[in-house]
């Protein structure tokens, strides 16, 4: 019990410390570095809570795609550090005052916070006993039926997502020689051969 | 419900998300020149909300949180290749991140 509370402790100090740093760092790249910490020891939560499906899907999907996307963006743009920093002096104070007021609304709501007694018949797939069932098992036992159709969604945003930043980025470069297949094709012998009649003794000039 | 130092309830969780949301919000604020941290400060938000989740799903005992949690992260995983995507078209664009340089569809 207690080597669990010491490990939230410890996890959950990290992740705000490296979040602070997502925020602080001047290189963009040191952004991304820390975001990932961050990931990680929120994984780590997810494991402290039970959930460690969701754990592996957290550092699959945010460390494995979403960090190294950021990462290769980051690297890809040109961008000047020193201009970066400019107006962080200015937006400092505003930035602090709405980020206390959500803070302490933010507490406010969950000091007076407090579970309804009919709350435990009101939920919607209880979790199964983990003695007999895992936490992955259990819960590919629910997407598949209960929550199919959302789980379909979910794919369906995926492709829409896909397909628009491949049509968001792609772009043509004027003067790129470039295998074009249809062209090739539907090229026909009249339009590219010519035949000439050439005149004995002269030739073409 | 016993609740000292050492007896991590739900309240613990929750406090750490909020103040992780707040650091997202923060974010946002500060690097008004960069819109590549503010994409990475909406994903520090939406992993808050996602830590929420997973917290009442645990101590409530209802598998549903984390199905909704799955979802948030495909959200999450497409918006930020979109967003990544906007951010390069716009560099090609205008040599430049700024948001205060994203003006031109002002009326």
């Amino acid at each position: 019990m207690i080597v669990a509370s010491l490990a939230f402790y410890l996890f959950s100090v990290i992740a705000v410390v490296s979040a602070l740093n997502v925020i602080f760092q001047r290189n963009p790249v040191h952004s991304v570095l820390w975001l990932i910490l961050t990931f990680f020891n929120a994984a780590g939560l997810f494991v402290l809570l039970g959930a460690e499906f969701l754990a592996m899907i957290l550092v699959v999907v945010y460390v494995g795609a979403v960090a190294v996307l950021f990462l290769f963006v980051v690297m890809m743009l040109d961008i000047n550090i020193t201009v970066i920093r400019e107006g962080f002096m200015k937006y400092l104070p505003v930035g602090a005052f709405i980020g206390v007021v959500l803070l302490v609304e933010l507490a406010l709501v969950f000091g007076g916070w407090a579970s309804a007694p009919q709350a435990e018949a009101l939920r919607l797939a209880p979790t199964p006993d983990i003695a007999q069932i895992s936490n992955t098992e259990a819960l590919g036992r629910i997407i598949y039926t209960q929550y199919v159709y959302v789980f379909q969604a979910a794919g369906l945003v995926l492709l829409v997502a896909m397909i628009g930043s491949i049509v968001l980025t792609l772009r043509r470069r004027p003067g790129v020689r470039k295998q074009d297949i249809s062209t090739q094709v539907n090229r026909r012998k009249e339009d590219t051969v010519e035949v000439v009649k050439v005149p004995v003794g002269k030739g073409i000039a | 419900m016993e609740s000292g130092m050492l007896h991590i309830g739900i309240s613990h969780y929750l406090t750490l998300s909020a103040i992780l949301f707040t650091l997202g919000i923060f974010g946002i604020f500060l690097n008004r020149k960069n819109l590549i941290v503010i994409l990475m400060s909406i994903e520090l938000m939406l992993l808050s909300v996602n830590i929420n989740l997973v917290a009442f799903s645990s101590f409530m005992n209802d598998l549903a949180g984390q199905v909704f949690t799955m979802l948030v992260l495909t959200v999450a995983a497409a918006e930020a290749a979109i967003g990544l995507a906007i951010v390069v078209v716009f560099y090609r664009n205008r040599r430049s991140i700024e948001v205060d340089d994203i003006n031109q569809m002002k009326g």
